[in-house]
């Protein structure tokens, strides 16, 4: 077979500050015609540079430097602007990472689904419209007659992402480059958008170059993979080679950090004192936004009726996806939001709901660690000078014993003591990452809220930051509520596990329970929603998305899963709010037996 | 249905929120002629006058009522479009105003005729070709002109092209216009001296606003399916600034209203602001009230108009 897409010595370079820096150095790929080849890497390894390089663009600042780009016999690499714009859209064609902010907000979809085939003169309208009302059925979105009358907000992310994967096969290219398109997802959507990304692409035999970071959602759409590190390739071969006998060092470490966690050692704490209250302890905490009913309900609800516990040294695992209320209750408890009702007691003591009520004791007993170490570090501080401020500030230490005391907890996160000196634009994302710790760690706090602290990093480094809070633990014996959206992660980290869906909790359990006996129709979504590192394990799981015949949705008084729930009985479940199910490990809110979960 | 319903409640919020702020602005104006006013009967007539004298005279200018009695009958007034009399010529104060008024919008409106299609137009080229000769030509050019005062701009021209050159008339009286030639060589150094200002702010707003949206990931979308320049920028990224070039339009005109008072007095133009100067100097409180008022309101239409414009233009607004 002769290859459809070649490049050969591709060079791409990055113009800054005057210097030229290789961002993207020596690459040979060839695509065949029909095949799905997927790039893989970690950010800043060049993926999305190359793919872009295969439709002639280089990102501002960026530029290609050399080597031959040959696409469907084009090519690409001696193209003018001009030359390239025919070819955009028509033969190559990209479905972004985030379709929120590739739509144009001020377009209707329909307009912009088409727009590649009126600019290329394929088509007229009319056969146009039909045309992508076809592909919006293949790609299985709900409405596809009026879904293109409305405007890029009124659809849901994951909806939004098949749309533009419809934009990009209207005009029926040779490539189509997949550029992170489920990174931006929920596990739930990702599931369904791969599964219509997959279809499509077998029905149509679309050759496509497929970038990710996620191993496991590559195993299940490539039929190649090229591994990237730094700008270079690391090893290429046939997907099942990559994942089950990779050669390279970097790809066995890739392949390592997808594979499920080994749930840390249980950690012996002593069992709590007769009448010895939780360390945090919630009861129905309802929290939202605007005014409050005649109920004193906020008028948009985001927490119901949240409870929970956490003893001494325990980990609790929050898991839900995007609008769950997952960092919500995170800022519940650091006093960052007021709840609307219900309380939090901190040693069987209620906290003051504001923070600015709270105590110095208080402040320094309960810390947050942000999602994004970017955003929570100040800039133009030095990392020694972040860590210590919290030194002096609960624990009045100053000049020599504070850098003493820096120097050790740079030690505690791991992190050389010398970096005290720099500035977090300094650092790589995992020792920013490390540093919020650290800075959280200083005031010796007895509850660590962390909130989404590895989902901006790169699976080997987020790896490397759960080892080191498990081993924390181990050494500090502080406590976690640890949230995420990953429930792999929640699993090899926590003692306890919350599912929270729409605000509501659905289920609460140990966490060596998951898995096993009982479980709410949610958490079984989930759990099944986890791409395993198989190839076709996307064929053999289940469909979550069974069409549920006549569940539109339920009162406000209903079970919140209601409108996606396979197992939900109209009558009840849509009306009347579920109670408790109560087993030894687990608390399941749902109206079915236990037997029927 | 329920959308338009939603976006009428909202265009009827910024409406009414624009007759509140007028009303708090009526207020203030009121407050401040109290306070700068004075005692008007003695201004008039004068340090020897004798005490029946100014009695009379306060009450007969309802002087000696409270000062809210005499907000609200001026403000009912004001809503029946009848602002009172003035205190220095006695005549009714809307039969003053109403020419000048006239006048003034003419010299308002024709600068914004000549200014908005030239500031969109270089604003979004700047845009477009951002980095390039043209767009730091242009900003020079603008960072250039918004730092000289609009007076000294009139008055430079004033040398230049009156009286060195003679080819203008140096004073813009209306009395001998006849001809649309006439016209236009009256109005030519006023609404240059104006527009240098508002140009040069539009064109600033106007290129930060476009070159936001060509920054976009949707514009590097639309670039990636071969969408050509022009497409790309007046179907793509232009729809997107609408909101802040409705915004830019709105704040730049209403500078325009600060710059007709001086344009006004220098060129010795017949309009409302020159009215009001004269009115300070001679302690005509109601007349300088009604004028702030004017100018207030003017202001407020315009911002709201570009509120609105904001709000239509944009579905995530218009269908929530
Ligand atoms: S209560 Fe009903 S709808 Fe809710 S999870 Fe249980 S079965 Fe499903």
């Amino acid at each position: 077979m002769t290859a459809l897409v070649r490049l050969s010595g591709l060079q791409i370079a990055a113009c800054k500050d005057g210097g030229v820096t290789s961002i993207v150095r020596d690459i040979d790929l060839c695509v065949e015609a029909g095949e799905v080849l997927a790039l893989i890497g970690e950010s800043g390894s060049g993926k999305t540079t190359i793919a872009l390089a295969l439709l002639g663009y280089a990102r501002p600042g960026c530029r290609i430097t050399g080597g031959e780009i040959e696409v469907a016999g084009h090519r690409i690499d001696r193209m003018d602007e001009a030359a390239l714009r025919t070819l955009r859209g028509r033969v190559v064609a990209y479905v972004a990472q985030s379709a929120a902010a590739a739509f144009n907000p001020m377009l209707t979809i329909m307009r912009q689904v088409i727009e590649p085939a009126l600019v290329h003169g394929l088509m007229d309208r009319a056969a146009a419209e039909t045309k992508a009302r076809g592909l919006f059925r293949a790609l299985a979105l709900p409405d596809p007659d009026t879904v293109g009358d409305r405007y890029p907000h009124q659809v849901s992310g994951g909806q939004l992402q098949r749309l533009m994967a419809a934009m990009a096969l209207i005009t029926d290219p040779a490539l189509v480059i997949f550029d992170e398109p489920t990174t931006a997802l929920d596990v739930t959507t990702q599931i369904e958008v791969l599964k219509a990304f997959k279809t499509v692409v077998r029905d149509l035999g679309t050759t496509a170059v497929y970038v990710s970071h996620d191993l496991a959602v590559v195993a299940q759409i490539a039929d190649r993979i090229c591994v990237l590190r730094g700008g270079t390739v690391q090893e290429q071969g046939k997907a099942d080679q990559i994942l089950h006998a990779p050669a390279h060092a970097y790809s066995r470490a890739l392949v390592g950090a997808a594979a499920p966690r080994v749930p840390a050692e249980p950690i012996a704490m002593p069992p709590p004192a007769p009448g010895e209250a939780p360390l945090l302890e919630l009861r129905d905490i309802v929290a939202g936004y605007g005014g409050l009913d005649a109920n004193g309900r906020p008028k948009a609800c985001i927490l119901d009726k949240v409870s929970l516990t956490i003893r001494r040294g325990r980990t609790l695992g929050v898991i839900g996806e995007s609008g769950s209320g997952k960092s919500t209750l995170a800022r519940v408890v650091a006093g960052l939001h007021s709840a609307a009702q219900g309380y939090v007691n901190l040693n069987g003591v209620p906290l003051a709901s504001r923070i600015a009520d709270r105590s110095r004791e208080d402040l320094r007993r309960v810390q947050l660690v942000f999602q994004n170490a970017d955003t929570a570090l100040n800039p133009a501080m030095r990392v020694g000078q972040t860590v210590g401020r919290p030194l002096t500030f609960f624990h009045g230490l100053r000049g020599r014993t504070r850098a003493a005391e820096v120097a050790r907890l740079f030690d505690l996160v791991r992190l050389p003591a010398a970096i005290a000196d720099r500035l977090p634009g300094e650092l790589s994302g995992g020792q920013k990452q490390r540093v919020n710790l650290a800075r959280a760690l200083a005031a010796r706090p007895d509850l660590l809220l962390c909130d989404e602290v590895t989902s901006a990093l790169d699976p080997v480094v987020a790896e490397a930051v759960l080892d080191l809070l498990v081993d924390l633990r181990r050494e500090l014996g502080v406590a976690y509520m640890f949230i995420t959206h990953d429930i792999e992660r929640v699993r090899a980290i926590a003692d306890d596990v919350m599912v929270l869906y729409g605000g509501c909790q659905m289920e609460l359990a140990d966490a060596r329970a998951l898995g096993s006996g009982p479980h709410h129709p949610y958490s079984r979504l989930l759990m099944a929603s986890v791409p395993h590192l198989k190839a076709g394990w996307l064929e053999t799981t289940m469909d979550p998305f069974a069409p549920v015949p006549g569940q539109a949705g339920a009162t406000a008084d209903g079970c919140r899963f209601f409108s996606r729930c396979a197992l939900a009985m109209p009558g009840t479940c849509d009306l009347v709010r579920p109670a408790s199910l109560v087993a030894d490990d687990r608390l399941i809110a749902c109206h079915r037996e236990l037997a029927e979960l | 249905m329920t959308a338009s319903l939603w976006v009428t409640r909202l265009i009827a919020g910024r409406i009414a929120s624009a007759v509140f702020t007028l009303f708090l602005v009526s207020l203030a104006v009121f407050a401040v002629s109290l306070l700068m006013g004075g005692d008007a009967a003695e201004a008039i007539l004068g340090q020897s006058a004798t005490p029946e004298a100014l009695a009379g005279l306060r009450a007969s200018m309802h002087l000696d009522q409270p000062a809210p009695q005499r907000y609200l009958g001026w403000l009912i007034g004001l809503l029946h479009g009848d602002p009172g009399t003035s205190l220095v010529t006695g005549r009714p104060i809307g039969g003053m105003i109403a020419p000048r008024l006239a006048n003034s919008l003419l010299l308002a409106g024709l600068t914004a005729l000549v200014s908005v299609p030239v500031a969109l137009t270089l604003g979004i080229l700047a845009a477009v070709k951002r980095g390039g000769t043209f767009d730091r030509v242009v900003g020079i050019a603008t960072i250039g002109i918004v730092s000289v005062p609009e007076f000294l701009i009139a008055t430079v021209a004033v040398l230049i092209f009156a009286v060195t050159l003679h080819w203008l008339p140096a004073l813009s009286s209306l009395r001998d216009v006849d001809s649309i030639y006439e016209l236009l060589r009256v109005f030519a150094l006023p609404v240059m001296s104006l527009a240098c200002v508002t140009v040069a702010q539009m064109i600033r707003m106007t290129r930060a606003a476009v070159c936001d949206a060509l920054t976009s990931s949707y514009v590097e979308a639309a670039r990636l399916k071969g969408v050509p320049p022009r497409r790309l920028v007046l179907g793509h990224a232009l729809p997107n600034a609408i909101g802040p070039i409705a915004n830019a339009v709105a704040l730049s005109l209403s500078a325009l209203l600060g710059g007709v008072i001086v344009i006004e007095v220098i060129f010795n133009y017949p309009g409302v602001a020159r009215l009001m100067v004269d009115a300070v100097a001679t302690r005509d409180m109601p007349l300088v009230q009604t004028v702030a008022m004017i100018f207030s309101a003017s202001y407020l239409v315009l911002v709201t108009t570009a509120d609105i414009v904001a709000i239509l233009a944009n579905p995530r607004l218009r269908h929530q």
